[in-house]
């Protein structure tokens, strides 16, 4: 039984939510110039700036939606298209495993919502937090906020890019998806310490380079798989080696 | 009207993808293996989409340079953050350090 007051429980929630919101904001940053280079681009697919929000609204993944608005561009079939969607969205779903044990408590409409509001993004930042907080109850408050945060900054910089993409021609060379970067690189390098995550770090990121030429994000799910089996057998081997070791 | 449906079919797929594990949460079991496997998945995610943005930018070719300063950015501040242990200082330090050499550079 908690020994809280409703009144306590509705501040400790509310402040929680808005930490997740607070804690994206490096990441709404970077998201920016994307919305603004999406809302831009969706004039050049022959859609109607409605049809734009549309996506930014239902669809809500970013690289999917360029990769669409490319290939409505370059008049690709319905099906080439929603298979590219399948194929460049399928990285949530490890997302949303590797998540699982935090929201699996949890009603079935939350699950849905989560869910829908599942981004690289949000997944850095939530996964982070349960990192740090392994036992925090109120950790679904913090997802929620984290991602309903970045839905809002995602329509916001979409309206922006419609209304006025034409006018900025150069702001993918301003570089402020740095900010992205930048925090994505404090989230790993704390994890390098260990010898199985500086490996799996090197050969993801090698094989994400190596590959980074292949369409639709193929890249990205090989040096994933290429990075976690290299993570998994050193583990393994260093398992072996202890026992071996401590063995009489 | 074909782009509308073409739309909705990606909205649709896209939530299918991304709720599809939360909703079957408890009916779906992870063997040992699967979670050490998902132990990394962030890390190699995270490393696997900076690596490209930060080695070539604009998406051409290997631009090893002091002249990159998304490169010149990104080691300093990976030094920063392996030093200092501080999420926030070395965003802030690495966004001033890559503003910085962007402008610089004219």
């Amino acid at each position: 039984m908690s020994m809280t007051t409703p009144r306590d429980d509705a501040r400790l929630w509310r402040s929680t939510f808005f930490a997740g919101a607070r804690d994206s904001i490096p990441m709404l940053v970077g998201a920016a110039p994307f919305g603004i280079i999406f809302g831009a681009l969706v004039g050049t697919a022959q859609l109607a700036p409605w049809q734009g929000q549309l996506m930014s609204l239902s669809v809500f993944a970013g690289s999917s939606q360029f990769i669409a608005v490319g290939l409505m561009a370059g008049l690709a079939g319905t099906l080439v298209i929603w298979l590219a969607t399948f194929i460049v969205n399928l990285r949530h779903m490890l997302y949303a495993a590797a998540l699982l044990p935090h929201v699996q408590h949890l009603p079935a409409r939350w699950r849905w919502t989560l869910g829908f509001l599942l981004t690289d993004e949000t997944f850095a930042v939530v996964e982070s937090y349960y990192r740090k907080h392994p036992h925090a109850p109120l950790g679904h408050w913090y997802f929620l906020g984290s991602g309903l945060a970045m839905y809002a900054n995602w329509q916001f910089w979409t309206v922006v890019g419609l209304l006025f993409g034409a006018v900025f021609p150069q702001l993918q060379t301003l570089g402020l998806d740095f900010a992205m970067v930048v925090t994505f690189i404090t989230i790993v390098v704390p994890q390098l310490a260990r010898v199985p995550h500086l490996a799996a770090a090197l050969a993801a990121g090698s094989t994400a380079y190596a590959l980074k030429d292949l369409p639709f994000k193929l890249g990205l799910m090989a040096a994933v798989v290429v990075g976690v089996a290299v993570g998994v057998c050193l583990t393994r081997l260093h398992a072996t080696e202890a026992a071996t070791r401590g063995a009489p | 009207m074909s782009a509308t449906i073409a739309i909705i079919g990606m909205a649709v797929i896209t939530f299918f993808i991304k709720a599809l594990v939360f909703i079957l949460g408890d009916r779906v079991a992870f063997s040992a293996t699967l979670r050490q496997a998902l132990g990394f998945v962030p890390v190699t995610v995270l490393t696997a989409i900076i690596v490209p943005m930060v080695l070539a930018p604009h998406g051409q070719g290997l631009e090893w340079s002091w002249r990159n300063p998304q490169l010149v950015a990104a080691a300093f501040s990976v030094l920063v953050c392996a030093v200092t242990r501080h999420q926030l200082l070395t965003i802030m330090l690495g966004l001033a350090v890559f503003f910085g050499w962007q402008f610089s550079l004219g």
